[in-house]
């Protein structure tokens, strides 16, 4: 395998965004995974996504693990700093990371293996701890690179390429999140970029860690007869609970918004997640409402979609730690640093 | 030697009590007190992995030529705790002195005709004397200040002054605690003949010295060198270094009007994470850190090796305890310099710095930041538990106002502006080092941080020729790193000799005293003090120098000696092992030991 870059082809009027650039600045080197794969229509989805933000590239920062899932931050935003961490510790890696800087977007892109397997303990603190971030988990159900072992997330009675029958239970990422306290969860769905790109902005803009579970065919190794993370199966299977959409700060909210099925959800930044229920039962606001829910439907062996839990007001990391509004990273020394005086004075208590 | 005859400030004594019992408090008056008349005094706490009813000692070294080192002898016991007193007994130096609570009495078989003991009815007077249970437990501690202070002539007034500013803010304690020392003063000035032959005396003030530990002068070194990001998983004996980093923070770093801090402190859910989270807030370009224990580099070794690979500053201090495995939790070794130098798999190897006293603490805390972002790489401090947990007294600290952190090669927006194209992993100055960007600076700046095999772009490479060209280049900044690392501290015999000893760490105070022990015995031995790894030039001209090397260190299987090995030739039949890992602090008859009987000498000990 090898790193290819992409060629740059500029299109005379091509479409630019608030901050003047094209969808191609937002693009990163050539994909070097199989033809069809899941993954590659989810950077598809974030480089819509981002472009369609206004995002600099420079304030992302790109985090992963170790995987399929995780060699994905290398083919979107090229201007933006990528760290492809060790297996199942990219959110310590994001964790540090946002601590340091936290006017960063943090953008972190894990697998079914790297979060519910290796890496399920880091998963779970990393939301415990609400890092601002957007946690996406590339989920295919199946280990692409060491070929075709199942995964945690795989479901019960479903069966490997070779025709195996997986036994054990499966770990629910969306469920699980929303048990632990996450401050948002959804779920989508790598074959249906409609609904996916505006579940993106929304989760980036939530200010706190936005846990998405994108349902993501592999081509090779789980895209058979038997498997349930197949395209077929998906396609057949998912059911909408919720239609999001993001509305940036300076927008109108329209009176039509808070109609019926619809209603805003406004964030600190002024910009406002507008949700709309697809399903009149489905409460996203309320935790056993959206677990009951994802249960009910779980047993029918159909696959809850869209924003599945949010709660705004959650404090993030930062807001927990009390720290400064400035990066920690950016602090002069000066106030860093208490100085001669000081610690000679500090000294005195210790004769 | 006798404890017959008159001997002022120089004495062992050591207090056995329970674990939780709130003794610390009394024994750190003791300390103090000592200090204040200008003895030089160390304390080491022998103490149990337990929060309460365990025994526990700790022991009180007065010494008026400064030696710092744990010393085997006992001249005053204090047996508090029934448990033990068996022990505790035995364990005095013949002509040395025993004290016992006297409430109760003892058995008979229990007494030695070779030491003085004294029953002082400890139990009883706090029972008469103080109505609360709590108080009475506490009180019985500080009431042994007062038998002490009697039988070893400590200064009254100076205790009383103590007491005054422990106590400012909680004037009720103060007399509790007066009424206390006064009644075991009172009574051992009564019964028994007081001072004793061994007794302290004042020699001066100790101006310019405080009293100070090591995991203590570290929170305060990572302060000064304006670290921003903590993260950590607790483990004893390293749980000091981030206690006291808290503290100061929140002294220094708090402003008075929001409450805004100007840093952050992370319990992460395991040492893993620890790892991550500094190398993460170490990538944006904070000063981040970790303080943990040997059971933790174990666990952060992936991580190490990654930071190595990909070359992120990170700094990791590690107060190391009793291994393997669990080991023994609060007692002290020098047992991970072997697996701090070459952490993690594949080829990987790593600066570390070995302070041997908190003063060297708090100075290497702020170099290793400066390493460690000079280098690009992770930098280890190693202390131990004996340097993090006990009380030493070491010249204070000093701050100079000029310092400013070296950040190292990077570039900023300004310097991206001037280049045509930034490459992450090139060696433009023929050190080994390359520059980096920081994320949330400029889309020029961009590089993608990888631990797989990677080209000098940064970008992935399965490439026989780029890859070893980054692995060659490592090479290259190791050796730089040579150059940057402390130096070793030369301290030669007064007389013409090809004896020498290597030591680092905490064993330098043992060989301080045994060199003077030795020289007395006929044998003179140079003293080189390894302060850091990769060894410095000093440390191959050292070796060249001697005929016989001794290597003192507190391990099994001769860590350092190995390492010496490693890095130098021809030297294995010069090197010789003395070694020390019980668990307790190395006294300096070890090393007087070790040396004469290579050299033919049999000395008691």
């Amino acid at each position: 395998m090898t790193y290819l870059a992409r060629p740059k082809i500029e299109l005379p009027g091509q479409k630019t965004n608030a901050i003047g650039l094209t969808l191609r600045d937002y693009e990163g080197a050539l994909s070097t995974l199989c033809a069809g794969c899941g993954h590659d229509s989810i950077t598809a989805a974030l480089v819509q996504a981002l472009w369609e933000m206004s995002l600099r590239p420079e304030m992302l920062i790109k985090m992963s693990g170790i995987g399929c899932s995780s060699k994905t931050p290398a083919y979107f935003v090229h201007g933006a700093h990528g760290f492809n961490s060790v297996h199942g510790r990219m959110p310590s890696v994001a964790t540090g990371a946002l601590a340091a800087n936290r006017d960063l977007v943090g953008l972190g892109v894990s697998g079914d293996g790297d979060s519910l397997s290796i890496g399920f303990g880091q998963f779970g603190h990393v939301i415990r701890r609400n890092v601002n971030m957007l946690y996406l988990i590339e989920n295919n159900g199946v280990y692409g690179l060491t070929k075709g072992q199942f995964s945690a997330s795989a479901d019960a009675g479903s069966t490997s390429k070779k025709g195996e029958v997986n036994q054990m239970q499966n770990i629910n990422a969306v469920a699980t999140a929303i048990s632990m306290g996450a401050s948002f969860v959804g779920r989508g769905f790598s074959g249906d970029r409609e609904q996916l790109v505006p579940l993106i902005k929304s989760a980036i803009a939530h200010p706190g860690c936005a846990v998405l579970d994108v349902i993501s065919p592999c081509v090779t190794f789980n895209d058979h007869e038997g498997s349930t993370k197949s395209y077929a199966y998906t396609r057949e299977h998912k059911l909408r609970a919720t239609e999001a959409d993001l509305i940036p700060p300076r927008a109108e909210i329209r009176a039509s918004y808070y109609a019926g099925d619809t209603y805003p959800v406004r964030l600190h930044d002024g910009s406002t997640i507008l949700l709309k229920k697809a399903d009149p039962d489905y409460d996203p606001t309320r935790r056993n409402n959206a677990l009951g829910y994802l249960e009910r439907h779980r047993r029918h062996g159909e696959i809850v979609t869209g924003v599945l839990y949010i709660d705004q007001n959650v404090p993030d990391m930062h807001e927990q730690s009390r720290s400064t509004e400035a990066p920690l990273r950016d602090l002069p020394f000066e106030t860093l640093s208490p100085g001669r005086d000081a610690l000679a004075e500090l000294q005195k208590g210790m004769k | 030697m006798s404890t017959t005859q008159n001997r002022i400030n120089d004495f062992v004594l050591k207090i056995a009590t329970v674990n939780g019992t709130g003794s610390a408090s009394a024994n750190g008056l003791l300390m103090k007190a000592l200090f204040r008349m200008g003895v030089p005094v160390t304390g080491k706490n022998l103490f149990p992995s337990n929060i309460q009813g365990l025994p526990t000692w700790y022991e009180v070294r007065a010494n008026h030529q400064g030696y710092m080192s744990r010393c085997s002898r006992v001249d005053v016991m204090v047996a508090m705790n029934a448990q033990t007193y068996q022990k505790d007994l035995a364990e005095v130096s013949p002509g040395g002195f025993l004290v016992y609570d006297a409430t109760w009495p003892r058995e008979r078989d229990l007494n030695r005709h070779d030491i003085t003991v004294f029953g002082v009815p400890l139990s009883k007077m706090c029972n008469e004397n103080f109505e609360v249970a709590r108080v009475r437990i506490l009180m019985k501690n500080v009431m042994y200040v007062g038998v002490l202070a009697a039988l070893l002539d400590l200064d009254l007034e100076v205790i009383k002054q103590l007491l005054q500013e422990t106590f400012s803010s909680k004037p009720k304690l103060i007399d509790a605690n007066l009424k206390a020392i006064m009644l075991g003063y009172e009574y051992a000035q009564k019964h028994f003949t007081c001072p004793l032959p061994i007794r302290a005396e004042t020699m001066g003030d100790n101006t310019g010295n405080i009293l100070i530990t090591g995991n203590e002068a570290i929170g305060l070194g990572c302060l000064y060198a304006g670290a921003t990001v903590g993260a950590w998983y607790p483990i004893t004996p390293s749980t000091g270094v981030m206690d006291a980093f808290t503290s100061y923070c929140e002294r220094f770093r708090v402003d008075p009007e929001t409450g805004d801090r100007n840093y952050m402190i992370i319990q992460a859910e395991d040492e893993l994470a620890a790892a991550g989270m500094v190398i993460g807030a170490n990538w944006v370009g904070a000063r981040a850190f970790t303080p943990t224990s040997g059971p933790g580099i174990s666990l952060m070794s992936e991580f190490i090796g990654f930071a190595y690979y990909a070359e992120i500053p990170s700094v990791f201090i590690n107060v190391q305890r009793v291994g393997p495995s669990t080991g023994m939790p609060t007692r002290t070794q020098q047992s991970d310099t072997m697996m701090c130098a070459y952490a993690s798999h594949g080829d990987t190897r790593h600066p570390l710095l070995f302070p041997s006293n908190p003063h060297e603490c708090f100075d290497m805390a702020v170099r290793a930041f400066d390493l460690a972002e000079r280098l690009q790489t992770p930098v280890f401090l190693l202390s131990d538990l004996d340097i993090g947990m006990n009380d030493w007294m070491v010249p204070e600290l000093d701050w100079d106002d000029a310092y400013r952190p070296d950040r190292g090669k990077v570039l900023r927006p300004d310097d991206l502006a001037e280049m045509d194209r930034f490459i992450r992993y090139l060696d433009t100055d023929g050190d080994g080092i390359p520059h980096r960007t920081l994320p949330g600076d400029d889309p020029k700046g961009a590089y993608f941080t990888r631990g797989s095999g990677h080209n000098k772009y940064g970008g992935y490479t399965e490439d026989s020729d780029e890859y070893q060209e980054i692995l060659d280049r490592l090479l290259v900044k190791w050796d730089t790193a040579k150059t940057l690392v402390p130096d070793a501290i030369l301290s030669p015999s007064s007389k013409k000799t090809k004896l020498g000893i290597l030591a680092y760490g905490s064993s330098d105070g043992a060989v301080i005293e045994a060199r003077d022990r030795l020289a007395e015995l006929g044998i003179h031995v140079n003293y080189l003090r390894i302060r850091a790894f990769p060894f410095s030039a000093e440390v191959h001209e050292f070796l060249e120098a001697h005929d016989t090397i001794y290597v003192v260190e507190q391990n099994r299987d001769a860590q350092m000696k190995a390492l010496l090995m490693l890095e130098a030739n021809d030297i294995a039949d010069r090197l010789v092992s003395i070694l020390h890992y019980n668990g307790m602090p190395i006294p300096s008859e070890c090393v007087v030991t070790g040396v004469s009987r290579h050299q033919g000498l049999e000395v008691a000990a």
